[in-house]
């Protein structure tokens, strides 16, 4: 435990940071009422738009411990939304089309898993098939349509309903977030990642199940990548197969990677993939309520503030540049 | 020699806290194939980088042709004439034949562009100088391994080199392959340049070499001429033993095995293409099973077999009276078996975990994902095996990469020990660690074994070895030449059958 919050000190600085510039430029960001039985303001958007990378991150977390990485989990959203809207469009119930969308999101996992592990594929190119495919299932699923969904059906809860005041896909993140935390720290799961993950071969002679618990990861990743794609897809009550996740593979392997979680697999840390993917909500916030002159910010600097910004806490984390500072600074000493 | 072409002398070279070579002399002639032989550690490698410009000598001389050289990196080696083909073939396996030769050096036209009906007359015109049958338009894939290496071979000769490293360049090969090789080693010798030959393989040593050059542990034994040196010799030298020293390890217990005991595994007839022939194998409940061969000879391959790291092309194995069809880690592991591999870094460690979550490795992987042993549970049997083991650690929640070699070995051994094995197999458990553990590991065996457990030991220090074991198999070449029990154990014996002259054990 010590050792994971040293490791989620640098990202958790550079929250406090963006907060602290909100705080400070625009003050109606910590402006939290409840209205219509709902908290509402700033702070809640960030963590109710945030839920989908959030439940990616998540996710990409235990992928990328195993030493993995999954680039499909944009085009699984969007084979969600669309398998949803579609079942929900031909009057089946509600459960139904949650559930066998969510069932189809696992078997996409299992499919990029059986290309990792049984086919010997390496992950980035195995679900990068899936990253083309799925989307474009996803587009015979809707016939190249978008999809609407009747704004009152109970679907829509999923993104727009309530819970104890609690926005409903922040629910849903805080539990996926919970439930996986237990999965993998109260059981063996996560040493038994950590261990494929930092090797391999000795997880092999030491009697792991390696195919199995690396298939098991990505069955996972498919199945909150799917729930992600159901929030999406219901708050806009459409599903829009061509934009649903798109890119947002990017930036849950962003909130992973700002999480302190290495790319090349072992240690992972949940709380700090969750860190990560608040951090870069709170940053398209905080750019669009920033005002600058009077005026706010162009939407056009988005990408590239954002990219600032995670450069900049990726260098703070590097081990790399600390030790080359500390050189110089002992060099002109 | 008189028109010795490279003249090593009084090399010195030192890695932090080692000595890897502390004064080697060296030389090679023209027209020559010289045998460079030696154990782990022995200097052979750090000699050969430093003559191929990979290392930088401290101290010493060496001489090209006469003229003293100092190269820095292995293109200017290369330039000067030293042209180096590895084990592992360096080339690139989709381009074609041709472009892998003259790869970095194409003939190209005034404008820059390759010229590719020059290249590939080029090409052809060097592989058929060495009598090699091939097309070199084809892609290098399509060739086998033996090919490969002879197209690298090719490819380092043709920039005008005139000694030529070979480092283990057999291992990959089959006989045939070897065959194909050496004709082309005698070829290059006839027109003059000179060889050096790493191999593990002795056979091959006495096949192919004029004189064989012996390190041990970085220093020089001796040059010989290859007809002059019996075989039995140069085992004894490569070991660090004299040939009269025929004194026996003293057996310290009982020798004999009780013949009530139960038998734990038995292998009939298991092999493994291009990895070890044919053997059969029979191990008792408290009996320690030692295999000896020289580095290379099988040993390693023949424990992979039996824990199911590699999958067997044919014979039977039977582990605890269960027939064991398909293999694999999982089933050894359920069927009683454990294996501390030889290379503790690569196959055993899992270098960021925990003391405590590498010596649970395996326990937790058998009971599954599900099944947790709870933490309280596993600081206990972490602490107990730390204190049994005597493993110096500050915390078992040291990550595993910070304890030193002797104590990631206990790490390893303690994994395994808490499985309660009644078959425990040990790859080098003793390799690269301090003394005072190497005692502990080996009196562990004694202890291990007096409590009914069936052990296989592998070391490369056949007193160890001997000392231990109360049988042992010898490996050579891939294959097993012999066994040796009560009276005839000993390390002279042992020795004998590693270089292939125990009365009708003559290998081809």
């Amino acid at each position: 435990m010590r050792r994971s919050l040293a490791q989620l000190i640098w990202p958790l600085v550079a929250l406090a940071l963006l907060l602290v510039f909100n705080a400070v430029e625009s003050p109606s960001f910590f402006h939290v009422q409840f209205v219509n039985g709902r908290l509402s303001g700033a702070a809640i958007d960030v963590l109710n738009q945030g839920a989908p990378v959030m439940l990616l991150a998540l996710g990409m977390t235990l992928v990328i411990g195993t030493g993995g990485i999954d680039l499909s989990v944009g085009a699984v959203m969007a084979v969600a939304g669309a398998l949803a809207a579609k079942l929900l469009h031909l009057e089946a119930p509600v459960v139904l089309a949650v559930a066998a969308a969510l069932g189809a999101c696992v078997a996409a996992g299992i499919w990029n898993g059986g290309l990792v592990t049984v086919a010997g594929i390496p992950p980035i190119v195995a679900t990068l098939i899936f990253m083309v495919a799925g989307r474009g299932i996803a587009q015979l699923i809707t016939d190249g349509q978008i999809i609407t969904i009747n704004p009152d059906s109970p679907f829509t809860t999923i993104g727009r309903g309530v819970i104890g005041g609690l926005p409903v896909p922040i629910v849903i993140a805080l539990t996926a977030a919970i439930v996986i935390a237990a999965i993998v720290r109260l059981t063996s799961l996560g040493v038994f990642i950590e261990a494929i993950g930092g090797n391999e071969e000795a997880s092999r002679y030491a009697g792991l199940n390696v195919r199995w618990i690396r298939l098991s990861v990505y069955a996972i990743m498919g199945l909150l990548a799917g729930l992600a794609g159901l929030i999406d897809t219901a708050d806009i009550a459409a599903a829009d197969a061509n934009n649903s996740g798109l890119y947002l593979e990017l930036d849950a392997i962003l909130a992973v990677v700002i999480g302190g979680t290495a790319l090349t697999g072992g240690r992972f840390s949940l709380l700090g993939a969750l860190v990560g993917a608040i951090i870069i909500q709170t940053l398209s916030t905080t750019i669009l309520m920033t005002t600058f002159r009077g005026q706010s910010v162009p939407p056009e600097f988005n990408l590239v503030i954002k990219a600032i910004v995670v450069l900049m806490v990726c260098l703070l984390q590097s081990g790399e540049l600390r030790r080359m500072v500390l050189r110089a600074r002992g060099a002109r000493a | 020699m008189a028109d010795a072409l490279i003249e090593m002398h009084g090399i010195v070279k030192t890695y932090p806290g080692v000595a890897a070579l502390d004064g080697v002399d060296f030389s090679l002639s023209a027209g020559e194939i010289h045998a460079l032989v030696g154990e782990n550690g022995a200097g052979k490698s750090t000699l050969i980088k430093i003559l191929t410009g990979a290392e930088r000598r401290d101290r010493g001389t060496v001489r090209l042709g006469g003229t003293e050289i100092e190269p820095r990196t292995p293109v200017q080696a290369q330039r000067l004439g030293i042209a180096t083909v590895y084990q592992e073939v360096n080339l690139i396996p989709d381009l074609t034949v041709a472009e892998n030769i003259l790869l970095g050096r194409e003939p190209r036209s005034r404008l820059g562009a390759i010229r590719w009906g020059e290249m590939v007359r080029q090409a052809q015109q060097v592989v058929d100088k060495l009598g090699l049958h091939v097309d070199v338009a084809e892609p290098l894939r399509a060739h086998s391994i033996a090919v490969q290496q002879m197209i690298a071979v090719a490819r380092a000769i043709d920039q005008q080199a005139r000694v030529l490293v070979l480092d283990e360049p057999t291992s990959s090969l089959d006989a045939t392959e070897t065959a194909q090789l050496f004709a082309l080693m005698r070829r290059l010798r006839k027109a003059g340049m000179g060889i050096i030959f790493i191999t593990h393989f002795l056979d091959q040593v006495y096949e192919v070499s004029d004189r064989i050059t012996i390190l041990r542990g970085g220093r020089l034994v001796g040059t010989h001429v290859t007809g002059e040196l019996p075989r039995l010799s140069l085992v004894a030298r490569m070991l660090g033993k004299s040939v009269e020293d025929v004194s026996q390890t003293a057996a310290r217990r009982e020798r004999t095995t009780d013949g009530e005991q139960r038998e734990c595994l038995r292998a009939s007839g298991l092999f493994k293409r291009n990895a070890v022939q044919s053997f059969d194998l029979s191990l008792k409940a408290s009996e320690v099973l030692g295999l000896a061969g020289l580095l290379g000879s099988g040993r390693t391959e023949v424990v992979r077999l039996l824990f199911g790291i590699d999958q067997r092309d044919g014979g039977e194995l039977s582990i605890n009276g269960e027939s064991i069809g398909h293999h694999s880690p999982r089933r050894a592991i359920k069927a009683g078996m454990a294996l501390t591999p030889e290379d503790r870094r690569a196959a055993g460690l899992v270098p960021h975990l925990s003391v405590r979550e590498n010596m649970l490795l395996a326990l937790q992987g058998a009971k599954g994902w599900a099944r947790r042993v709870s933490v309280r549970e596993q600081q206990a049997i972490a602490d107990r095996y730390v204190r049994a083991l005597s493993i110096s650690t500050p915390d078992i929640e040291k990550p595993v990469s910070q304890l030193s070699g002797g104590n990631q070995q206990k790490v390893i051994l303690a994994r395994w020990l808490l499985m309660e094995p009644t078959i425990l197999m040990l790859d080098e458990p003793t390799r690269g660690i301090d003394i005072g553990a190497k005692e502990q590991i080996e009196s562990l065996i004694d202890e291990l074994r007096s409590k009914g457990m069936a052990l296989i030991f592998i070391s490369g220090e056949l007193d160890e070895v001997v000392r231990v074991s109360q049988r042992i198999m010898v490996l050579r070449d891939r294959a097993p030449v012999g066994e040796l029990t009560g009276e005839n154990l000993n390390t002279h014996a042992v020795m004998r059958q590693i270089a292939g002259e125990a009365a009708g054990q003559a290998h081809a």
